[in-house]
């Protein structure tokens, strides 16, 4: 099929503008190509020029490390700071998880009935506007250990944007496709399974997205404002310590630490939802003009 | 279809007491102005919507649980309506998979029937690397692969060209012949009744009655020629004539 249709553009548009078709081809590669050394390079750019900051005006270490101070504090304080990302880690795969199953779980009983909505909706909505750096403290009274109480907060702030994401889809659905599924018959599941839930996908990604980015900095966040100390402490705690002992080479590992996991879990849920989206959806296609 | 009312929440009275009764293997047109309730007669014929008051009567042998023929009404919407997720194949499955048929014993019925739309190639395609004539033939496969003994179009061809359109035409003409299906067809254009239908159902607006009921004559072979036939315009006056004799009415009673 698409040979016919291509061939039916290329024609088309060699008449419109025969020029235009030839170096669209060409450059795709070279596009490629640029889209991956250019932010690559920018970044390398910046680390450099903060490199030449402290190198030329002899900045001391305890104000501002140098880029190498830091690639080596990673290195040497491996041993400290590897159990602390993996606390941190833990915590927000965790409350990401809980909060991807709670918010498609209770979106898709939400959208049962209005009732239900009016009934359950003002919680999410007050959970969602409570500020978490307030209640943190409270959590760790109420909760049995600090673990529980900060995977409850980044929980609760993954929650929300994945539920109404999710309600949004659900309620989306388009109207003719559900005037079939009734003509043929479909049980509420069928519906559900066959209809509502693939059509909400590019809400759930949206949700996915927002959600796996908040919920690391919410058990960061909830570290902070809640404290612990000693074994089990996360990326956080770290970031407190090695302030207090004007250990900023470490504070900085710490900190690039945390950066790259925002970035690997960003990465991966672009990677989930353009997995999911890729052959249909609209937002993952590229314009074909 | 006996003495069918329709009020809507919102205090239109869409149908007035309208009967109907639909021959076994017809293609009958339901015509007239927008708004007249010809989409909205169609709609409770296929259950989607209860009538306010009158009764749907089918023959006694099909009737199922839920007061609708089971499986035996095929539905076209004015859009394709397909699921963007799902490939030709998968939409076209859907029917089937809704009432619990395996893909393995699916596929034989689903691969007759889009080749029938001519749609054989492209079953691995996705809605959007479709054309939109394209995406209605899916549509009508969809509302053919079980076999259907009533189908019911509503306005299907209204958002293709004229060439597309005159396309679907011939292949839904031929697909009723070759399937002795019983088609009801809402359009609002008379050459498009005129060219398909073996009776056309005039109906009147505000409320929707029907109008005037016209037989056609079907013994004509209908293909190009047809089109330019003497035979065809002849037909395709007295239809203009008296939609437009109910368009009058219509604006009288108001």
């Amino acid at each position: 099929m698409s040979d016919a249709v291509s061939f039916d553009k290329a024609s088309t548009e060699a008449g419109t503008d025969s020029q235009v078709v030839i170096p669209i081809s060409r450059s795709s590669t070279a596009e490629r190509v640029l889209s991956i050394v250019v932010p690559v390079f920018m970044v390398l750019l910046a680390i450099a020029a903060w490199q030449a900051h402290i190198m030329i005006n002899q900045v001391p270490r305890y104000i501002m490390p140098a880029p190498l101070d830091v690639v080596n504090a990673l290195f040497t304080d491996w041993g400290t700071l590897a159990p602390s990302l993996l606390v941190t880690l833990r915590i927000t795969v965790m409350a990401l998880g809980i909060a991807l199953v709670g918010g498609v779980g209770l979106a898709i009983i939400l959208v049962q009935s209005r009732w239900i909505e009016l009934a359950l909706f003002p919680f999410a909505v007050i959970l969602q506007v409570t500020p978490m750096i307030a209640i943190a403290p409270l959590l760790i009274i109420y909760m049995p250990d600090t673990q529980s109480a900060l995977l409850t907060c980044a929980f609760v702030v993954a929650f929300f944007p994945i539920l109404s994401n999710m309600v949004a889809g659900l309620k989306s659905v388009d109207h003719n496709l559900l005037n079939l599924f009734e003509l043929y018959g479909a049980s509420r599941w069928q519906t559900l399974i066959h209809l509502k839930l693939p059509s909400s996908l590019p809400y759930f990604a949206a949700g996915l997205r927002i959600g796996g980015g908040l919920s690391l900095i919410a058990a960061v966040v909830a570290e902070f404002a809640a404290g612990s100390a000693g074994k089990g402490s996360g990326l956080a705690f770290r970031l407190l310590e090695s302030g207090y002992r004007l250990n900023y080479p470490r504070l900085y590992a710490a900190l690039v630490l945390l950066m790259m996991t925002g970035v690997a879990i960003f990465a991966l849920t672009s990677l989930i939802s353009w997995a999911m989206l890729h052959r249909w959806h609209e937002s993952a296609l590229k314009r074909e003009n | 279809m006996r003495h069918v009312s329709k009020l809507f929440s919102n205090g239109t009275l869409a149908l007035k007491d309208m009967s109907l009764d639909v021959q076994r293997g017809e293609f009958l047109s339901l015509l007239g102005p927008s708004g007249c309730g010809k989409s909205t007669a169609l709609r409770i014929i296929a259950g989607l919507g209860a009538p306010s008051s009158g009764t749907i009567d089918w023959p006694s042998s099909q009737i199922s649980k839920k007061g609708l023929p089971e499986g035996d009404v095929g539905f076209v919407f004015q859009e394709p309506t397909l699921m963007p997720w799902q490939t030709v194949w998968g939409n076209v499955y859907l029917p089937l998979r809704l009432r619990g048929v395996s893909k393995a014993d699916a596929n034989p019925a689903i691969m007759e029937v889009l080749a029938s739309v001519g749609l054989a190639d492209f079953t691995k395609s996705y809605p959007r690397e479709l054309s939109g004539g394209m995406k209605m033939r899916v549509s009508i496969a969809r509302a053919l692969v079980t076999k259907p003994k009533l189908l019911l179009m509503d306005e299907p061809f209204a958002a293709l060209d004229e060439i597309t359109r005159q396309k679907l035409n011939d292949d839904v003409l031929r697909l009723w012949r070759e399937t002795g299906i019983t088609v009801i067809f809402v359009t609002h254009s008379v050459f498009e009744s005129a060219f398909l239908s073996n009776r056309i159902v005039v109906m009147r607006a505000r409320p929707g009655q029907v109008y005037a009921d016209l037989p056609l004559e079907t013994s004509a072979v209908r293909d190009e020629n047809y089109r330019t036939s003497e035979e065809y315009r002849v037909t395709t006056d007295t239809v203009s004539r008296a939609l437009q004799e109910a368009i009058m009415r219509g604006a009288q009673t108001k």
